[in-house]
């Protein structure tokens, strides 16, 4: 296993019930890459999603990111998660938002920082408007600020690309390019929508609980998005 | 093999109740001032003391959940708990039946059986609780969180209710009237005691393989639905 | 220190949506209002009755309104999958549950005090001379309740019945801390002399909210986390 993984996941398994929804499986992600978690509805990748963002606990296995336990503290500290709810309070306004998880994620400078977010995701002006008032891209753009403003070395996103408008669609990709580049790594799964492909180095196939496919992004994976699923797809 | 087990407690508790019912009708005198019915103390105070003790076992079993997420202890605490809480409800009745009896009264707050009453309502909503969580190692992890809160409060509530009831004196039901029973007397409430546990355990072995059997049941009509 | 920080930002937070909103507050505080009225109804006491039973009937209010405090506070956690994003936050299960136990016990505070004077002038109690006295019953007995409904409000927060489950477990366990501070709010407003019998109530109280405290903060985690 090479040390440098930023997330090594070892036989896991995740029940419900006696129902298996992960089993066994296991595989690696290296230090500033971006892997594209593939599947259909129902296949397990939300259920991994949120073992890794320390949400519940495998059943058997291990899981251990940047070196660490999934739900140390100095783990979650470096974790920014984005799942399907956007996980902003809709009676604060878009900076008490920011400005409460900038203090849980022990920021120096609560305040500043939820100003530079703000800013950067085109909230600015609405810094004081009460989310219950806000669009659905605007309240998208502050939960992409939610999970970035600390500065995450590793991002856990759940389809984070469906249902957004444009503008946010634009804010995120902005962001998780620069994020790459500033060799953080992102773990994202998706529908084989080409803007999660695009940026994606690897790629990883879940079907029916198990690790169906497990490598490297390729070019006939971005041209022909069905193209893993008919290779490995039925297992 | 556990099913030879189950029948051979079945049957000895049977035999032994049926040896205890002997005694405490034909060779134990009338108590001197409750008369006939103070022999239902021989079940009520040990279906009191089966009940006390399944709960707290029960709790221990949630205990072992927690630490190695074993669901069979689940089952185990969830069986003797409802046991225990059909023991518990057979010592509030004849509780109650002593008290009118001894009273005219059907309901005393006398401190101990209050006290019965509080700790029946937590073991009631226990099972609730259970009723209302479908997720197997959910529901097996608040139960465990549950039963710890419970039996910890069952001490709590006890001695408090005793104070109260020391400031605020009222009737009480008790067996040592004078300081105490006669020899004689004495015995039939711990064999009684031995055959009701025997009794709890069989139950909680036929509970549990129940238990068994629905999770059998559950996990096949899953495997049906996801497939 | 970092914990209490952690917990402030989460007490926080509650406090301002609900100071913002105040639907929770004032659903309490109505419930409040018509259940003194209804036991106006029913037990139509007289002075001597009233002081017999104060204690009783003022707690009777507090559990009941609080009840509603209790509930809602894993509950707004659901919406837009906030409680996710606190978990996944550094802020550890005790420290979550230990910011919004202080902002339930804020408002429950908050409507007690309201409570209380409306409960002397519609029972023609006279609030006694050691008003000090009763507030820290008052403040010991509502720690109690907190703890507790909090705990089992984050316990109950996935349920469907959630608004039947909670108050069906939490009174059976808060019985010991409402019958002590019952005891003791009835000699308090009834004027009569604090005897020795009493301080066992006070005892009682603090270990209560002792045990429970810590009990609570130990296990919240499990109960949090899957």
């Amino acid at each position: 296993m090479p040390s440098t993984s930023a997330v090594a996941i070892e036989g896991v398994w995740k029940f419900f019930g006696d129902y298996p929804a992960l089993r066994d499986i296991s595989f690696d992600v290296a230090g500033g890459a971006c892997l594209a978690l593939l599947g259909r509805n129902g296949a397990g990748k939300t259920t991994l999603l949120r073992i890794l963002g320390g949400l519940s606990k495998p059943a058997k296995g291990r899981v251990t990111l940047l070196g660490q336990d999934a739900r140390a503290e100095i783990t979650r500290k470096r974790i920014g998660l984005l799942g399907h709810g956007i996980g902003v309070y809709e009676e604060l306004s878009a900076y008490e938002n920011l400005r409460l998880f900038a203090r849980l994620y022990g920021i120096e400078d609560p305040r500043k920082t939820a100003m530079e977010w703000l800013e950067r995701t085109g909230l600015d002006r609405v810094s004081d408007g009460l989310v219950r008032e806000f669009s659905r891209g605007m309240r998208q753009r502050l939960a992409v600020a939610r999970a970035f403003l600390h500065n995450p070395a590793l991002l856990l996103l759940d389809e984070p690309f469906t249902a957004l408008d444009d503008r946010a669609i634009k804010v995120l990709q902005d962001l998780l390019k620069g994020a790459l580049t500033e060799g953080r790594t992102i773990i994202m799964s998706t529908h084989q929508l080409r803007e999660a492909l695009e940026l994606a180095t690897d790629v990883a196939l879940i079907n029916r609980g198990r690790l169906a496919f497990r490598g490297e992004r390729t070019r006939e994976m971005l041209e022909d998005p069905g193209w893993l699923y008919r290779h490995y797809g039925e297992a | 093999m556990r099913l030879k087990i189950m029948l051979a407690l079945l049957v000895l508790s049977g035999l032994l109740l049926t040896w205890n019912l002997y005694t405490m009708f034909l060779k134990v005198p009338d108590e001197a001032n409750q008369g006939a019915i103070f022999r239902i103390i021989y079940f009520h105070v040990p279906a009191a003391i089966t009940s006390f003790t399944g709960f707290f076992v029960a709790m221990f079993c949630g205990v072992g959940y927690l630490a190695n997420k074993d669901l069979r202890l689940d089952a185990i605490a969830a069986s003797i708990t409802e046991v225990s809480l059909a023991f518990a409800t057979i010592t509030l009745i004849t509780g109650s039946i002593w008290g009118r009896i001894i009273w005219g009264l059907w309901w005393t707050w006398d401190p101990r059986l209050t006290s019965y009453f509080v700790c029946w309502l937590m073991y009631v909503g226990y099972l609730m609780l259970r009723r209302a969580i479908d997720e197997p190692n959910t529901r097996a992890r608040m139960s465990a969180v549950l039963s710890i809160f419970a039996c910890i409060d069952i001490v709590i509530v006890w001695k408090s209710i005793e104070w109260f009831r020391t400031q605020h004196p009222g009737p009480v039901l008790s067996i040592r009237s004078g300081g105490g029973m006669a020899p004689g007397m004495e015995a039939p409430i711990w064999w009684n005691l031995l055959a009701l546990l025997m009794l709890s355990a069989s139950l909680i072995l036929i509970r549990m393989r129940q238990e068994a059997m629905q999770r059998e049941i559950d996990s096949l009509r899953r495997y049906a639905h996801a497939f | 220190m970092n914990f209490l920080r952690q917990a402030w930002a989460v007490a926080e937070k509650d406090l301002r949506s609900e100071v913002r909103s105040k639907e929770t507050v004032n659903a309490s505080l109505s419930f409040a209002l018509v259940i003194l009225l209804l036991f106006s109804f029913a037990f139509d006491p007289d002075a001597e009755q009233v002081r017999q039973i104060s204690g009783g009937l003022l707690w009777l209010v507090f559990a009941f309104a609080g009840t509603l405090i209790l509930n809602r506070s894993f509950a707004r956690e659901l919406v837009n999958d906030c409680l996710d994003a606190l978990i996944a936050s550094p802020a550890s299960g005790a420290q979550l549950f230990f910011g919004k136990c202080l902002a339930n016990y804020a408002l429950l505070v908050a409507v007690e005090c309201i409570c209380l004077p409306i409960f002397a002038v519609f029972y023609n109690v006279r609030l006694p001379q050691r008003i000090a006295l009763l507030f820290l019953v008052m403040l010991l007995g509502t720690w109690g309740i907190t703890v507790i409904g909090t705990l089992f409000s984050a316990m109950t927060v996935n349920l469907r019945l959630r608004e039947l489950m909670l108050p069906t477990l939490v009174y059976p366990m808060l019985i010991p801390a409402l019958i002590g501070a019952i005891q003791l709010s009835t000699v308090l407003i009834g004027g009569e002399p604090l005897g020795a019998d009493n301080q066992i109530w006070f005892r009682l109280l603090i270990a209560f909210d002792l045990i429970f405290t810590i009990l609570a903060l130990s296990l919240v985690e499990i109960v949090l986390v899957g």
